[in-house]
């Protein structure tokens, strides 16, 4: 034995180590693979050795060799050896080879678990630092379950060393294992209050690195990075900190107007511009989450905008160059985030933008074509696309100037082509990018042309005589095989000239053009298209040539077409052999019955005659799958698993099994046949995709007229196509600016001719500067939207990738921890834990808490039931879709309600108290400024006046025995709310606001029955409106749930056209937020559950969660929806702003006097009071009011005086005593929230100021 | 997050790569490649910035780097660490091997990469940055290497490689990579 490990060491003497390695590889440059080769071969021999000395060494030297690309995973095993040694040096080793070559799918890996256990619990620091960061690089989903305990428990280790090395490896932990975030929260946030300053810089990075994925969640922590914030010395930590605030800010502007002061102060102490700029960055972030809405912010923005331009414009002379570029770098980044929010405000610096493009740094380069593709607009397109152009060719680097193309590219078709007044002028663009040399782009080039020539009906004309010229001059394009990549818009040129061969000027001359027998040296699927749409082509020609007496014409044609296609029927390329001997033949017929004189344009171009459609890029996706169709469920029965092919070969063919599969499937029945059926009709018609047998089903698509009812651009011939010297597309700039100003000079005398009639005109000209508006497009130009299956499922989840590893991250913290959701622990064997290894808790759990994994497959069964919930509504309705009668009308509000209610029900579990008490904390923090004091002599003052009015209260009956429904609008309401009463059962106590103005008319003392009728009153107000759509609103507390309210939105259509495809959508608060169904993002808007035909209107209701319902608030939203009229649809939106009073919290609520009385003299309301003056209305109208729009009900009144109350969604008791003398109303009132009480006075002081 | 760290020289050799997400061999010395195509053809008074590597990411990614003498430094980040942040962090972890290796240069790398990953571990962990300090980093290091001499090393004759490397004839290579004359006014964080 000593004698084999005396040999061992001799032995080692002679064997490389790691600079030995490198230096042998530096010496055979030469030879350098067989080098190698041999040198892994002594490593596996050194590898096989017992001595863990040799085999350390070894691996060693494989890592090095794991850098130059060698694939070493074959020594994986090795390796853990290696790491299990008791040495720190070997160790060491064995964890770096395992960080750089182990990963998810190393099979070895989980033969470490117990022994990185053993290591991070060693008393050797180091050790346990070793394993921690060699776990950080490969750990996987099991060992972060089963090793999550062991870490967290690192987390408090003594040593600061080991403590941050925890709390930062713990990110990777959770991103492999979800279900331990919430357990190792609390700790996590602990450290952020660690002594050290390295625990805490990782806490801070743990943390910033989680809520950057998913800010919402940690919104709560605000106020402690606050305190880190403003106490931390680290700039690193500071960076982490301002970088976290910059994502916060847009959540809650409460939060961005705290940020403010300590960001400046930040600004003007240090010297570190990393920290600088962050935090310029972040104020940034604050200024425009303060300035949306509200113009008085937008010049902090300018002066921000300024700043930035200073900082890309001037160069520090004592810097390095290379400092100055990178501030012009993050400049540009800076203004980029301006630019999302205040085009504007950039656009002014389109000059700088502009001048950057010659910086001689690509990424600055790169950085400014960003920039110019937000700043563009219909007045400056032109111009900065012929920049680009200029660009384009100067450009020397081929990626630089593909970049440019893509970019000219990306410009113009933005947002459906939006900015583009003259389609002319893009073709043009577009035909100038083919002659640049050797660009990749091609294909993007000749995918827009056919784009616009599909969508752009207008244009055809244009883009026809542009693309047969591009035929034409084909030979200019493949000349070179360089060019290569162009050639891609031939195939685009081809059809265009072939599907719209109607508009040719000279059909005959392009036929020729694509039938010379260059063409065979194009790729085939460009020859493919080239053939097919010669074979169009020859239709047209021959349907004008058969229209003129001389039949000598047309027999030519077809001569030419078979003396040039036999070209092609010999092509390598398998799709033009088969279409070129296809039309070949054809043509070959066509000509024999030419020779016997028989008309056959007709027929020829019945070939190819009816329109085909754009379809959206997803509409595939979209199309939902029909009711009634299962696609998991067996079309013929499987086979049965237990018996294969080898064992039981009879049984194939044994005639038992077949036909008794048959005869179960006849059993279906045949009316489930035809139903089937009849369902599947229904799913082709809709389907763009499926190709119809019958010509008659044409028809299907209505909104397409033939090809003779396409509006034909007159398009003025006089003016010269090309003008020597000039660029075609510089030429179209000068023609549009004259354009522009010859209207505009129209449009100001058209001004003064309206100023001298005087007469007041519905539609308001501005006549001020020219605005975006203002430009008219050349032509009328009509934009086909790309078209969907009808009843497209509205779902976005296509753009979200289900791969992400934070996805499984967004998890409430606030939540307080159920038992199940303990960490694993590793215990001693008992029973238990060898009946659940993994110590899920499967079985174990006792409590009967939901598990992680059932809760998830719930959620997904709910996902499920509510999606088929959304279809069968939606199928409903577009079957119900034209008819307008009332009742069917008020099925559709019936059904929106409980579509919303079930939305509502399944997505809000009642939440814990901890949550709201988290986020009211949060919100005492951003408002803490408001604290008055001394209010307890005034309710002292009232409390003594208070009790004795209701003292005196009688009246018990509640309940209005008479209701005198006066208006009809009130009616129609009732109705609706009779309806939600049903639905919600349990509502006892929820009087409607009508019921509870007749209650204030009833409970008085009822004296006067001369008092005037009351004056009309509608809850419902104004949220928006433009010229397609008027949408007014009217919010509901929810009793039931103190956290929601209702919002009930009618929409009318104002327009003659029918509105589809509406979404609701609105920006949450960290307050209130719209209430989602499970799955979306925030982002994501809620389809209105129905369409509009002209002049109808409809109901529907959105759910919305508030926290804190002290104050008011505003939320911004928009809607979106397709208008769609005969000929055309547009995408319009409409922006709005939802007012949340506190009055919309509160909830009519009926009180008994002696009850009202006992809450007054409780003494734990607080109080405040109001005067109104110069009221003139009478009193029961007053408190008329006060209880319609203020949902508060009247316990009492007595002459001129009364006592009312209400209760809040969350409870809060409001009580009011109202006296009116002589034109002065005084309110008196008390409430347990004094925020609250204050804004509902507001309101109703507001109230009576309207009226 | 950084997502990984490359070091090669002026002629794209790799001198140390530490890829934080997993990539076949093969596609890291892709990256290797395409990176260093990247970077060197850019001038040194150009900015340190570069937006996508297409290999390695896409948008949401940027290569920050440096170039010292015969070496590039290129972290890969995505959106959440600053840029001018990651600069420094450079800063410190060139300064931090200069004072490990006592004057640094491309042939410590070379002969020692273990070492620097040592160093670099004390950084950067699993992609996320463990400490900016240079002392402290500097202290864990030399903690550890004399933890690795009490045990008596990994070969029993460390001193003849670093004498046979000491003796090599070698084109010469600037000797030093000489931080001072970088000297990027990007001011040092130094409370780090």
């Amino acid at each position: 034995m000593a004698l084999k490990i005396v040999k061992g060491s001799i032995d080692r003497m002679f064997d490389k180590n790691l600079q030995d390695l490198v230096r042998g590889i530096r010496n055979h440059k030469e030879d350098e693979a067989k080098y190698i080769s041999t040198c892994i071969d002594e490593i596996k021999q050194e590898l096989k050795q017992d001595n863990i000395a040799v085999k350390a060494n070894a691996v060693c030297k494989l890592t090095y060799l794991q850098m130059l690309g060698y694939d070493v995973s074959w020594a994986a095993f090795n390796i853990v050896e290696v790491m299990s040694s008791s040495k720190f040096t070997f160790k060491r080793i064995g964890y770096l080879a395992a960080s750089q070559c182990f990963h998810e799918g190393t099979d070895v890996i989980m033969l470490t678990t117990n022994q990185i256990r053993k290591d991070l619990s060693s008393p050797n620091q180091y050790d346990t630092g070793v394993a921690l960061t060699g776990l950080s690089c490969f750990v996987t989903p099991d060992l972060a379950r089963d090793l999550a305990n062991d870490i967290m428990t690192l987390m408090s280790h003594t040593k600061p060393y080991i403590r941050k090395k925890a709390v930062l490896i713990m990110y990777k932990v959770f991103l492999k294992y979800p279900e331990s975030l919430r357990p190792a929260f609390p700790r996590l946030k602990e450290k952020l209050e660690d002594p050290d300053p390295g625990v805490q810089s990782a806490a801070v990075n743990v943390i910033c690195e989680l809520a950057r994925r998913n800010p919402k969640n940690y919104l709560s922590l605000a106020p402690l990075f606050f305190k880190l914030m403003t106490s931390s010395t680290n700039n690193w930590v500071l960076i982490k900190i301002i970088k976290l605030f910059g994502a916060l800010t847009p959540l809650e502007p409460r939060l961005g107007k705290k940020l403010i002061e300590p960001l400046t102060n930040l600004i003007h102490s240090t010297s570190a511009m990393s920290l600088l700029y962050e935090c310029v960055n972040t104020v940034i972030a604050v200024l425009i989450s303060l300035s949306s809405g509200m113009p008085n912010h937008s010049a902090s923005i300018q002066l921000c905008v300024q700043k930035l331009r200073i900082l890309i414009e001037d160069s520090d002379q004592n810097c390095e160059p290379s400092v100055n570029a990178c501030m012009k770098y993050l400049g540009l980044l800076a203004m980029s985030k301006i630019l999302k929010t205040h085009p504007k405000s950039v656009q002014s610096h389109k000059d700088l933008i502009l001048q950057c493009l010659d910086d001689k740094d690509e990424s600055i380069r790169l950085r400014a074509l960003d920039l110019l593709y937000g700043m563009v607009s219909k007045k400056n397109l032109m111009e900065i696309v012929k920049k680009l152009m200029l660009h384009v060719d100067k450009a020397e680097g081929t990626t630089y100037r593909d970049e440019l193309l893509t970019k000219i590219i990306d410009i113009c078709s933005q947002s459906n082509y939006q900015y583009i007044t003259n389609f002319e002028w893009y073709i043009s663009i577009l035909v100038e990018l083919t002659r640049l040399e050797g660009t990749r782009h091609g294909h993007l080039i000749a995918s827009q042309m056919l784009d616009v020539a599909i969508r752009v009906k207008a244009i055809r004309g244009f883009a026809v005589a542009q693309m047969a010229t591009l035929l034409d001059n084909a030979h200019l394009l493949t000349g070179n095989t360089q060019r290569n990549g162009i050639c891609e818009v031939l195939y685009a040129a081809a059809w265009i000239c072939g599907e719209f061969s109607e508009h040719l000027e000279d059909p005959k001359q392009t036929l020729e053009a694509m039938l010379r027998p260059k063409v065979a040296t194009l790729p085939g699927h460009i020859q493919a298209v080239y053939v097919q749409n010669a074979a169009k082509l020859f239709a047209t020609v021959l349907r004008s040539q058969e229209s003129t007496p001389d039949t000598t014409a047309a027999q030519e044609t077809s001569q030419l077409m078979i003396d040039r296609l036999p070209l092609f029927v010999q092509s390598a390329n398998l799709e033009v052999q088969e279409r070129a001997s296809c039309i070949l033949q054809l043509v070959k017929y066509i000509q024999k019955l030419q020779q016997k004189e028989v008309e056959v344009a007709e027929e020829v171009t019945a070939l190819f005659a009816g329109e085909l459609n754009p379809v959206a890029p997803k509409a595939q996706k979209k199309v939902p799958i029909p009711d009634g169709l299962d696609l998991d469920a067996w079309i013929n029965e499987p086979p049965s698993e237990s018996e294969s092919e080898d064992e039981k070969p009879k049984a194939v063919f044994a005639k038992e099994e077949p036909k008794h599969t048959r005869s179960r499937h006849s059993e279906v029945d045949e009316k489930e046949l035809a139903r089937r059926r009849e369902a599947r009709k229904q799913e082709q018609a809709n389907n763009p995709f499926y190709i119809k047998a019958s010509p008659s089903s044409q028809k299907v698509y209505q909104d397409t007229p033939g090809v003779e009812h396409i509006p034909v651009v007159q398009i003025d011939l006089s003016v010269p196509l090309k003008v020597p010297g000039m660029p075609l597309s510089d030429q179209y700039l000068k023609m549009e600016e004259d354009r522009r100003q010859k209207e505009k000079d129209e449009k100001k005398k058209k001004e003064k001719k309206r100023k001298r009639e005087k007469r007041a005109r519905g539609r308001h000209v501005d006549s001020g500067p020219e605005s975006e508006e203002d430009i008219t497009p050349a032509h009328h130009v009509d934009i086909v939207t790309e078209e969907m299956p009808e009843n497209a499922l509205p779902s976005d989840e296509d753009e979200k990738d289900p791969n992400d590893p934070h996805k499984a991250l967004d998890i409430d913290l606030d939540k307080p921890l159920t038992d199940s959701e303990k960490l694993p622990t590793r215990t001693h064997r008992s029973a238990d834990v060898l009946k659940s290894p993994g110590g899920d808790g499967d079985g174990v759990s006792i409590t009967g808490e939901p598990k992680k994994k059932t809760r998830k497959e719930k959620k997904e069964k709910k996902k499920a039931k509510d999606k088929e919930r959304m279809r069968s509504a939606e199928d409903k309705k577009t079957k119900k879709k034209h008819k307008h009668d009332p009742e069917e009308e008020e099925a559709n509000i019936h059904e929106v309600v409980t579509l919303v209610k079930a939305d509502e029900t399944q997505s809000t579990e009642p939440l814990p108290p901890s949550v709201s008490a988290g986020a009211s904390d949060l919100d005492f923090w951003l408002t803490s400024d408001a604290a008055p004091s001394g209010i307890q002599e005034a309710v002292a003052a009232t409390n003594t006046e208070m009790p004795t009015d209701a003292d005196l209260g009688e009246v018990k009956d509640m309940e209005p025995e008479e209701m005198k429904s006066k208006h009809k609008k009130k009616k129609l309401k009732k109705e609706k709310e009779e309806m939600e009463k049903k639905k919600k059962k349990k509502r006892h106590h929820h009087h409607r606001s009508d019921r509870g103005e007749a209650e204030s008319v009833q409970n008085g003392t009822m004296e006067e029955d001369d008092e005037e009728p009351l004056p009309p009153m509608s809850n419902y107000c104004l949220l928006a409106e433009n010229a397609y759509v008027k949408m007014v609103y009217d919010i509901q507390g929810n009793l039931q749930d103190g956290s929601q309210v209702v919002v009930s939105i009618i929409f009318q259509n104002m327009s003659s056209s029918f509105l589809k495809s509406m979404e609701f959508n609105v920006l949450d608060s960290l307050n209130s937020k719209l209430q989602r169904p499970e799955g979306a993002t925030p982002h994501d808007g809620l389809t209105v559950p129905f369409q509009l035909p002209p002049g109808v209107s409809n109901e529907a209701r959105f759910v919305f969660s508030v926290q804190s319902i002290v104050m008011p608030q505003k939320l911004k939203g928009t809607l979106t929806f397709i208008v769609k009229s005969d000929d055309s649809s547009t995408h319009e939106k409409l922006d709005f702003k939802l007012h949340f009073t506190c009055t919309s919290y509160l909830i009519t609520t009926p009180c008994y006097s002696d009850a009202y009385a006992k809450l007054l003299e409780s003494g734990e309301l607080k109080s405040s009071s109001l005067k109104l003056e110069g009221v003139t209305m009478p009193f029961h109208h007053l408190l008329a009011r006060i209880c319609f729009h203020h949902h508060f009900s009247v316990v009492e009144r007595i002459d001129s005086c009364a006592s009312m109350y209400s209760r809040s969604i969350q409870g809060h008791h409001v009580c009011l005593l109202v006296k009116t003398a002589a034109e002065t109303v005084s309110i008196d009132a008390k409430c347990d929230e004094l925020m609250l009480l204050e804004n509902v006075l507001e309101e109703i002081k507001q109230t009576f100021s309207q009226s | 997050m950084i997502k990984a760290i490359l070091i090669f020289n002026n002629h794209g050799k790799p001198r140390l790569i530490r890829f934080y997400q997993y990539f076949a061999e093969d596609m890291q010395q892709q990256i290797i490649r395409e990176t260093f195509h990247l970077v060197s053809k850019r001038d040194d008074n150009v900015c340190n910035f570069l937006e996508g590597g297409s290999l390695i990411g896409g948008s949401d990614y940027k290569l920050i780097y440096r170039h010292y003498a015969t070496l590039y430094f290129v972290f890969c980040v995505d959106s959440s660490e600053s840029e001018l942040g990651i600069l420094d962090l450079i800063q410190v972890f060139v300064e931090t091997l200069d004072k490990c290796f006592e004057n640094v240069c491309e042939l410590d790398l070379i002969f020692h990469m273990d070492k620097v990953h040592y160093i670099l571990q004390e950084v950067v962990m699993g992609g996320m940055v463990l400490e900016t300090n240079m002392n402290e980093i500097v202290a864990q290091v030399e903690m550890q290497n004399r933890m690795e001499k009490s045990e008596g090393g990994l070969s029993a004759a460390p001193a003849r490689a670093v004498s046979a490397v000491k003796n090599m004839n070698l084109p010469e290579i600037p000797r030093n990579i000489n931080i001072g004359d970088i000297n990027i006014k990007v001011p040092s964080l130094s409370p780090f």
